[in-house]
Parts: structure tokens; C-alpha cells; sequence
């Protein structure tokens, strides 16, 4: 590739670790950066130069554009990749690369920032005939709030339209939980996200999250790699993600799919992206929000289609054209990842602390991890350490490989979830394919009725 | 009066206040009571309250807002 030799990877542990091993297939050297607290990974020593950019504390760190861009500068970089999370979705990201004259591995500015406001992309979407949930926004105070809640009908969700991540969202079922949330829904709002606009929708009460996988080049093609489902969550927050999903019919799954690139092609969208919706029990499908970057779960469309996410990033950021048309995409079999985090099962409460063993199954299951035994996992960073994916013909055998890798898994030093992973793998919701984002707390009222 | 520690019962990031925008939630000479919470920390994404045990006046913060602290640390003396 003539323009992108060598790629800053402005992220850490097992995403760095990921895009490195494309750069090297690639041929393409690699600029880690990294904090104080990580100068032992394994991200670092792999890459061909790594770069200490500050304090533990992502604002100090991983965080800091200036430090990353100027590390670009000094290292001769080409391009950077964002990974997810950090500075990914952050639209002064790309804006400052540009001007840096350095590629951004992702869409342009203006596309984050649209993406970014969940009323505004909600807009965008209904434009492009994309279904979206029916809703209200530009609620200026509760008066209103309450006659538009009156019209639309409970239940309904009162969310922050800059939040994320399941942050600044409240469950109202009556006029009485609207009265209570408003005012402190819009101070979270203005607190957290330094924009108190709100937006009332219909809540859907028994939701399957799921997903589309979207590619686009810089020459007008766009071209989905299928679905994910995603509805393994503990607070708004993805556990297990299998692909493609066992509840959608095979006529369903191609009209989301089509949907997708729809919505895509409507906003101009560039490079690798991720289109999310709710769908409710009569496979109705409602545009939730976009993803602008690479995924946490992107393994489990890669296992399925063959394809290398990563480097189809890379090229589409160099220029090239996609390789394959729409038709030329393959699907075989089923995959599923397991997300491993340093954290109570029970409670969900963070476990930071030294990995004294942490052994795996040594057959062919794809692990991608940023740590090794003998690491030391800080408090600064998310609680996941990586993830397990395991494929088979179909979801049964990609199911049983899963159950099979899991068993492999040993960790000392630290409290994992890998026991709510296991039980997940054996229960007969999950495994019946029919279960929606309420599984993990339907799990857990089994369990304590068998308890009690 | 005996003073006593409030202890950090995790590793991280300890804050002072609610968000950047806002006041402390305690100042140093202050009475709070117990279940009040005097400060959070940040660890793996997620904020936990640090509250005080029991009834007394806050004596002195012994770690300034934004400062990384280790599991079972004095983050403050209360009298």
C-alpha cells in the first residue's frame, strides 16, 4: 500500500494487540502508545516502537490528543488507528489528524458528530426510511414532557440524546416516574455529556438487541457483512455476542441487512461501522444508534465471513476499493464470543489485581487478549481483559466449542465472570436461541427462586 | 473524641466532588453523618461512593481530588 507504511495505534491491550497482528500481515509497522500503568503489556512489546505518553489515567493518557498527535508527528506516522472506546468516537479526533495531515482509520468528522447525537441520527435515519422508534424530541420542560408522554403512551424511556453506553436513561411507566426523573435526567445530562437535551421514546419491553456489520469504501460502495445478536447484557452493557441471530428469520435478517447499508449509504458513511436496533418480539426492527468505529465483537463477523476487519479498514483508509461486491460476501456456519472481565459475576463489581495464573485451551480457539500470566490488571482501564470465540457449522457445535473452551479457562489472582459464562453456555433460554436482553436477570431470578 | 480513618475499599481514582463542574462534597471541619458520602472512586469504568462509617466532623482529607489511591487507603481522618 503506498500510502499507509506505518500506523499509531492510539489505544491499548487486546484492541492494540488486534491491529497489530493486521499491520504485520500487512506488512505495515506499528507505533504503540501507552500509560504508566501498562508499560508491561503485551501490546507494547509487540509492536515495532512503543511510546510512553503519560500518567495512568486516560485523561493523561489515552485520552490526550495532543501527546498521540505529536508521537504521530515524531515517529513519522502515516495514518491512526482509534481501536473502540477512548478517543474513537471523538469527532476533534479526526479533525485534528486531518490538519495533521495524518489518516484517521475511520469516518470523517462531520459523520461522528452526527452519529454522536442520538436525536439528531435518529432524524438522519427517518430520512432515509429507516425505522425508528416512535418518539419526541426538543423537550423544552415537564409540561410538555407530559402532554408528549400523553400522546405517545407509556411505557416509555427518557434518554440523554448525548448519552451512551446505557448512560443517563430512565424507565418510565406512568406520569408519576416522568415527574420524578425529568429534572434529574437533564442535570445527568448536562453533567455528564455537557448537553441537556433530552428525548422521550417508546420502551420495548422485551427487546433483542441486534446488530449490522457496515463496510464502506471512499468510492461509493457499501456492502454489509450480516448481523449480530448482542442481547447477553448486563446494565445496557454487551456479555456474549453470537452471529448471525438465532431469532431472526432468514427473510428478516436480509431486510435489517438492507436497511443497514441503506442508512448508510443515506449519511455518506466511510469505512467500517456499526448500525444497531431493537427489535421486539414480532421481529419489528427500530434504528437504536450507530457505531462509528470497529467493534469490541467484530470476531464473530470475522469467524463467520473470513474476512479481516482490521485490514479491510486499513485499505478502505488507504483509498483502495472493497475487494468483493455485496454478492461476494460469504457466510458459513456460527460463531459466538465470550467476554471475559475482571469483575464479581454476582455483583458486577470490579476486580482489578495481579493475573497470578490465567491459562487457556490450547486448541485452535480464537482468544484475543491484551494480557498474560504474571500481568498485573489496573483499576485505571474497563474491566474486561479479552475475548473467546469459538465457531462450528453450526450453533450447536459453536455452542458445545464454547462450553468446551471455557472449561480450559483458569484464573488465579483475580474474580472473573467466567462462571456466569459457563452457566449462560448451559441454560436452556440461552440455548434455545429465543432469549432477549432480560436473559441474564431471568437467570438470575431462577437462580434465586432455586435458592430460596 | 478518638479520630477514625475512612478507608478506601478500592484501588483507583479518588474524586472529591460529583462531577468536574461541581463543589465538593464535603470541606474539611464539616459534620456529616453516617451513610454521607464524602468522595468517589473511579475504578474500571465505574464510580464508587466512599461514605462516611458513622456521626463526626471530617478532620482532614488525606489525598487531594484526582489522586490514584491503592485498596484500604486513608482517604480521610474523621473526629
Amino acid at each position: 500500500m503506498a500510502l499507509i507504511k506505518k500506523i499509531l495505534i492510539a489505544n491499548r491491550g487486546e484492541i492494540a494487540l488486534r491491529i497489530i497482528k493486521s499491520c504485520k500481515k500487512l506488512g505495515i509497522e506499528t507505533v504503540a502508545v501507552y500509560s504508566d500503568a501498562d508499560q508491561d503489556l503485551p501490546f507494547v512489546q509487540s509492536a515495532d516502537e512503543a511510546v510512553n505518553i503519560g500518567e495512568s489515567q486516560a485523561q493523561k493518557s489515552y485520552l490526550h490528543m495532543e501527546k498521540i498527535l505529536q508521537v504521530a508527528k515524531i515517529k513519522n506516522a502515516d495514518a491512526i488507528h482509534p481501536g473502540y472506546g477512548f478517543l474513537s468516537e471523538n469527532p476533534n479526533f479526526p479533525k485534528k489528524c486531518e490538519k495533521e495531515g495524518l489518516i484517521f482509520i475511520g469516518p470523517d468528522e462531520k459523520i461522528i458528530q452526527a452519529m454522536g447525537s442520538k436525536i439528531h441520527a435518529r432524524n438522519k435515519m427517518k430520512e432515509a426510511g429507516v425505522p425508528v422508534l416512535p418518539g419526541c424530541e426538543g423537550i423544552e420542560d415537564l409540561d410538555e414532557a407530559v402532554k408528549m408522554a400523553e400522546e405517545l403512551g407509556y411505557p416509555l424511556m427518557l434518554k440523554a440524546s448525548a448519552g451512551g453506553g446505557g448512560m443517563g436513561m430512565k424507565v418510565l411507566q406512568n406520569k408519576e416516574d416522568l415527574e420524578k426523573a425529568f429534572n434529574s435526567t437533564v442535570q445527568q445530562a448536562k453533567n455528564f455529556f455537557g448537553d441537556g437535551s433530552i428525548y422521550l421514546e417508546k420502551l420495548i419491553e422485551n427487546p433483542h438487541h441486534i446488530e449490522v456489520q457496515l463496510l464502506s469504501d471512499h468510492h461509493g460502495n457499501t456492502v454489509h457483512l450480516y448481523d449480530r445478536e448482542c442481547s447477553v447484557q448486563r446494565r445496557n452493557q454487551k456479555v456474549i455476542e453470537e452471529g448471525p441471530s438465532p431469532f431472526l428469520s432468514e427473510a428478516k435478517r436480509q431486510e435489517i441487512c438492507e436497511t443497514a447499508v441503506k442508512g448508510a449509504v443515506s449519511i455518506g458513511y466511510k469505512n467500517a461501522g456499526t448500525m444497531e436496533f431493537l427489535v421486539d418480539e414480532n421481529q419489528n426492527y427500530y434504528f437504536l444508534e450507530m457505531n462509528t468505529r470497529l467493534q469490541v465483537e467484530h470476531p464473530v463477523t470475522e469467524e463467520v465471513t473470513g474476512l479481516d476487519l482490521v485490514e479491510l479498514q486499513i485499505k478502505v483508509a488507504a483509498g483502495e476499493k472493497l475487494p468483493f461486491t455485496q454478492e461476494e460476501v460469504e457466510r458459513k456456519g456460527h460463531a459466538v464470543e465470550c467476554r471475559l472481565y475482571a469483575e464479581d459475576p454476582k455483583t458486577f463489581f470490579p476486580s482489578p489485581g495481579p493475573l497470578n495464573t490465567f491459562k487457556f485451551p490450547e486448541d485452535n480457539t480464537r482468544l484475543d487478549f491484551g494480557y498474560e500470566e504474571g500481568d498485573k490488571v489496573s483499576p485505571f482501564y474497563d474491566p474486561m481483559l479479552g475475548k473467546i470465540i469459538t465457531s462450528g457449522k453450526d450453533r450447536e457445535e459453536a455452542i458445545r466449542n464454547m462450553e468446551k473452551a471455557l472449561d480450559g479457562v483458569t484464573v488465579e489472582g483475580i474474580t472473573t465472570n467466567l462462571p456466569l459464562l459457563q452457566q449462560v453456555m448451559k441454560d436452556d433460554e440461552f440455548v434455545s436461541g429465543m432469549y432477549t436482553t432480560k436473559l441474564l436477570q431471568n437467570m438470575n431470578d431462577r437462580r434465586e427462586k432455586v435458592e430460596s | 473524641m478518638s479520630e477514625k480513618a475512612i478507608i478506601s475499599p478500592l484501588p483507583g481514582v479518588f474524586y472529591r466532588k460529583p462531577s468536574p463542574e461541581e463543589g465538593n462534597y464535603v470541606e474539611e471541619g464539616q459534620q456529616v453523618e453516617a451513610g454521607d458520602v464524602i468522595g468517589l472512586v473511579e475504578v474500571m469504568k465505574n464510580f464508587h461512593e466512599i461514605k462516611a462509617q458513622e456521626r463526626g466532623t471530617v478532620e482532614s482529607f488525606l489525598v487531594e481530588n484526582e489522586t490514584v489511591i491503592d485498596a484500604g487507603q486513608e482517604v480521610a481522618k474523621l473526629k
